[in-house]
């Protein structure tokens, strides 16, 4: 099976779902329905099996890309061929899985979705392909392509299947995420016109991380550039005070919906940090540290209070998720501080801490969605002050949740201790103020999770509607059981996490650092 | 001179001859639908062998210089010949069901159509400032009956006669261009143009003069900002199908007249009006993208969307190199696909026998046609120029080509308003995805309506699978053009 096109089948696997739907599927209106759920949630659940025969064939030992495929596409207009190219290595690995996983999930999560069910699980599918496309393509054009794909199935998510602002958050989130790529996509052409210029034109990412690493582009240019992918990338992240597209789209978004977002679309700009901005503009990504930095801490501290007032539970979430994204991108930015004498270890632990937070917290806020959506299903709203007592009628319900909260929280033992404090770590020995700004985030997140799990859980059950609520079905329980499984696992052991992305993450700080050292070799002697 | 020498005419001599012989068989049969649909149907394969003829005669390599070097043939007329040729017999099969339903059904309009197009070959192969004039008119005269089709429709008046008025004016700004430009060089034929500016490297005021009033003639051709005015009226004002046509077939070839005067004689002196085209590309970018967002009327929305597009493929006239003008006919080739498609679901939106053509009348098409809306929707998805879409392609190509000629202002402004774009595109998408449904559209328009937008829809759609069957006649057409 070496020479299987694994990486391609797992992008397009779930595209030819969607085909087969909206072609096959015919009937009455039961039936659709009924072929359309399980047509995906095959299509989903064969899509992840292909997705683990890969990681089980990762080879974690080496930085390079692996299970590549290349095949050419078209020529441009001086000569370049352009290329479709796939291919994985230990950054993008965990985000293939995480996207494969949550998309059973949320087909799993809908199943009791009434409204224009085969379209939804067409939207789901097509949305599946452009997000594994985006983590695994390794040109400039097809990163692109799938990476504004998405903004297509999304915005008929949310329009269609969402709540009573639905119209006015699909097109924030549209033309928001589109206003940041469309500056991405000149910079792109600005790569290539740079590396034309050099003699060797090239959209290839691997070659131009290459170019990067050993003749490095000029510092003027890597600034404008290093901004026009920052503009794309921080809108997704998003990072205060680009993040205001967020709390709209998720409060609108239906469960599922909510739960991609938050899983996977907020980790394709985290990734776009660690796969273009640090290691193909890294004289400019030292310069710009201290603009991230303060954005950051910003993020954590002020979006954590504003969470800490929100009314609606699917808010709260997403200003808690803008607060965690903070956290990733003071780390991968840490990065950049590199003190004389060996150092490495100093930026690995910050990147490692920020990847482990953004698989963490995609298992996490995913899990938190889907929580909210257990109850919204039953009640119908999401307001905090509607709830109260839960425990007393929803026993497994209130454990789900708590393992979350506290994963959330960053509790040791879950997933998101372990992330939060590699990151901290990290960033401490290069900057002990932002350290200490972003800690009190943890606080703050500790406040706001358990301020809405007393409000929501606890407490006496006055409310009358409460009264005959029910606890999990077994096909909610199917859903969070390997949630919880997962979010344990890596807080207990997170070591094959951490492993699948180590050898990759060691590569990139070095050629960050030779990238950085371009024609100055004393330059990480003095910092 | 035998005939076989003019081998590289007979496209546009049969064509000519054909327009005459339908013209014929319409006046000697009875009048009625039942002869129009014939004149109909012949005039389309009238262009369809036409289409095959100029494949057919193409000259293998080189440009071939016909009547006294008025006239050239290569890779890139046919090509832009063949577009239009299809675009023309697109339009005609558009209107056929249309013009019965109106009861405007009469053979005059294929062989108005006919003559117009035959116009349009003429500009594409014009290698002189006069016989340029001689088939711009051609086409202009035909266009402005055309767009009158309609006469017991005061719209439809209103819309040929502004179009006449204005379309006249910018003919005169035209031919007094082309007479300063003779006066200062001796020459209007553009190949002694080209030798005469390749020796002097300068030119005069009075030819800069020129080239500017010869631009304001073509950007009024092209419905560049600030020369637009009329597009809005006449889109909205002519009969569907004549709109259609208007902003498919005469568009590009005036586009690819504007490529052809602007690289060709002109060629070395991009220093003097590469700022202008600069300038009209931005303003026809953002008029597009801004005034579009007010429109209710789907027509006049789609009229300024076209100004628009004019502004983007600009882009790659402005950047005035090879990958500029490859981009501008990959461009153009993809933005007909797309808006005929998009005219052919437009030309769908009737009840109870009566055309409707606000944007809210597509309220719910999701539901009541979901087939009809999917399409429509990756048509504005593509126009709003999102991957994977061909659209998208089309865009990269422009600008690329801007980028690689360092022009990042443009660029980075042109993405810009692609942005503010998008919000009209996606409104038509949310209208019919996300509103409530209405009363359906009537299920009687015609088998070769649906076939048209599901066909272009579906090479929209599917454009990214085989992107170098177009990318490569593309570029084989600007080396004949601009040279190895």
């Amino acid at each position: 099976m070496g020479n299987w096109p694994l990486l391609s089948v797992i992008t397009f696997l779930p595209l030819v779902g969607a085909v087969f739907i909206l072609a096959l599927v015919r009937g009455d209106r039961e039936a659709v329905d009924r072929n359309a759920r399980f047509m995906a949630l095959w299509t989903s659940l064969a899509t992840f099996i292909v997705s683990l025969l890969v990681w089980i064939n990762f080879d974690d030992k080496t930085a390079a890309f692996q299970f590549v495929e290349k095949a050419d596409w078209f020529t441009l207009p001086g000569g370049y061929t352009l290329t479709y190219h796939m291919g994985l290595d230990g950054i993008s690995m965990l985000f293939v899985l995480l996207a494969t996983l949550l998309t059973p999930i949320c087909v799993l999560a809908s199943w009791q979705m009434k409204h224009r069910v085969r379209e939804y699980m067409v939207a789901f599918l097509a949305l599946e392909t452009f997000m594994v496309g985006t983590f695994s393509a390794l040109d400039l054009v097809t990163f692109y392509i799938f990476f504004e794909g998405v903004l297509i199935p999304m915005f008929l998510i949310i329009g269609v299947w969402g709540g009573q602002r639905r119209i006015y958050s699909a097109f924030k989130f549209f033309l928001y995420t589109l206003l940041g790529s469309v500056l991405m996509l000149i910079a792109m052409f600005a790569l290539y016109h740079a590396t034309r210029e050099a003699g060797a034109p090239t959209t290839d990412i691997a070659q131009i991380l290459e170019f990067a690493r050993t003749k490095g582009f000029d510092t003027g240019l890597q600034k404008w550039l290093w901004l026009a992918f920052f503009a794309s990338f921080a809108v997704k992240m998003p990072m205060w005070p680009v993040h205001t597209w967020l709390p709209d789209a998720h409060v609108e978004a239906p469960t599922a919906g909510s739960v991609i977002l938050a899983g996977v679309l907020l980790k394709m700009g985290g990734y776009g940090f660690l796969r273009f901005s640090l290691p193909m503009f890294p004289d400019a990504s030292i310069y710009f540290t201290p603009l991230v930095y303060v954005l950051s801490v910003i993020a954590i501290i002020y979006t954590s209070l504003v969470a800490l007032a929100q009314e609606d539970m699917k808010k709260l979430i997403a200003y808690s998720s803008v607060a965690h994204m903070g956290f990733v991108t003071i780390g991968i930015f840490a990065a950049t501080h590199q003190l004389a004498g060996d150092q490495t270890l100093l930026g690995t632990q910050a990147v490692q801490g920020a990847l482990f937070q953004m698989v963490s917290h995609g298992i996490v806020s995913a899990a938190l969605f889907l929580c909210v959506g257990v109850i919204y299903d039953r009640m119908h709203t999401r307001e905090i002050a509607r709830y109260g007592g839960l425990v007393n009628r929803m026993p497994r319900y209130a454990a789900v949740f708590m393992v979350f909260m506290l994963a959330s929280v960053g509790l040791p033992g879950t997933s998101g201790f372990v992330g939060e404090f590699l990151v901290l770590f990290g960033v401490f020995q290069a900057n002990v103020w932002v350290a200490a700004l972003a800690a009190t985030g943890v606080i703050l997140g500790a406040t706001y999770m358990l301020y809405l799990y007393r409000r929501v859980i606890f407490g006496r059950l006055t409310k009358v509607d409460l009264m005959d609520i029910t606890d999990l079905n077994l096909r909610e329980i199917l859903i969070f059981v390997p949630l919880v499984i997962l979010v344990l696992w890596m807080g207990i052991y997170p070591a094959p996490f951490l492993d699948v992305f180590d050898a990759s993450v060691q590569g990139l700080i070095q050629s960050f650092k030779s990238g950085a050292c371009i024609g100055n070799p004393a330059c990480f002697a003095v910092q | 001179m035998t005939l076989a020498s003019l081998s590289a005419a007979w496209p546009e001599m049969l064509l000519a001859l054909a327009a005459m012989a339908l013209l014929m068989v319409g006046v000697f049969r009875q009048d009625g639908p039942g002869t129009a649909r014939l004149v109909s149907w012949l005039a389309v394969a009238t262009l369809v062998v036409v289409g095959v003829l100029a494949i057919f005669v193409m000259p293998e390599e080189g440009r071939k210089l016909l009547f006294a070097n008025m006239f050239v043939a290569d890779v890139y007329t046919t090509f832009v010949k063949v577009l239009v040729l299809g675009a023309a017999a697109v339009g005609i099969i558009l209107s056929i069901g249309y013009n019965e339903r109106e009861q405007i059904a009469r053979f005059e309009y294929p062989v108005l159509i006919l003559v117009a197009t035959l116009g349009m070959m003429v500009m594409i192969s014009a290698n002189d400032l006069i016989s340029l004039y001689v088939g711009l008119e051609l086409q202009s005269l035909a266009l402005y009956v055309v767009a009158a089709f309609r006469r017991d429709s005061i719209k439809s008046s209103e819309a040929g006669l502004k179009y006449f008025v204005l379309g006249a004016l910018a003919s005169g700004m035209l031919l007094y261009g082309a007479s300063m430009v003779y006066g200062f060089t001796g020459s209007t034929n553009f190949s002694q143009l080209v030798t005469v500016f390749g020796q002097t490297g300068a030119a005069s005021v009075g030819v800069i003069v020129g080239i500017v009033f010869l631009i304001v003639g073509l950007a009024f051709k092209v419905s560049a900002v600030p020369f637009h005015m009329w597009t809005p009226d006449v889109y909205e004002g002519a009969p569907t199908p004549v709109t259609a046509f208007f902003a498919a077939a005469p568009k590009l070839a005036a586009m690819a007249l504007f490529v052809s005067v602007m690289v060709g004689p002109f060629g070395k002196l991009i220093g003097q009006w590469q700022q202008i085209i600069v300038l009209i590309s931005i303003l026809s970018m953002a008029l597009g993208a801004f005034a579009a967002i007010q429109q209710t009327n789907i027509k006049r929305l789609l009229a300024y969307s076209s100004i628009g597009h004019v502004g983007y493929a600009l882009i790659g006239l402005a950047a005035g190199t090879k990958d500029g003008i490859t981009g501008i006919l990959v461009y153009m080739a993809i933005y007909i696909v797309m808006t005929l498609g998009a005219f052919a679901v437009v030309l769908c939106m009737q009840r109870d026998g009566r055309m409707v053509e606000d944007i809210k009348d597509l309220s719910g098409l999701s539901r009541t046609r979901p087939g009809m809306a999917l399409m429509m929707a990756i048509f504005m998805f593509s126009m709003a120029g999102i991957p994977p879409l061909a659209g998208f392609f089309a865009k990269i190509y422009v600008f690329m080509a801007a980028v690689e000629a360092e022009l990042y202002t443009l660029a980075i402004l042109g993405v810009l308003t692609s942005v503010v774009g998008a919000f009209y595109y996606l409104r038509i998408v949310k209208v019919m995805y996300f509103d409530e449904a209405t009363e359906s559209f009537d299920a009687n328009t015609g088998r070769e309506l649906s076939v048209i937008h599901v066909a272009a829809g579906l090479f929209t759609l599917l454009f990214f699978l085989f992107p170098s069957a177009l990318t490569q006649l593309a570029d084989q057409a600007v080396q004949s053009l601009m040279g190895g």
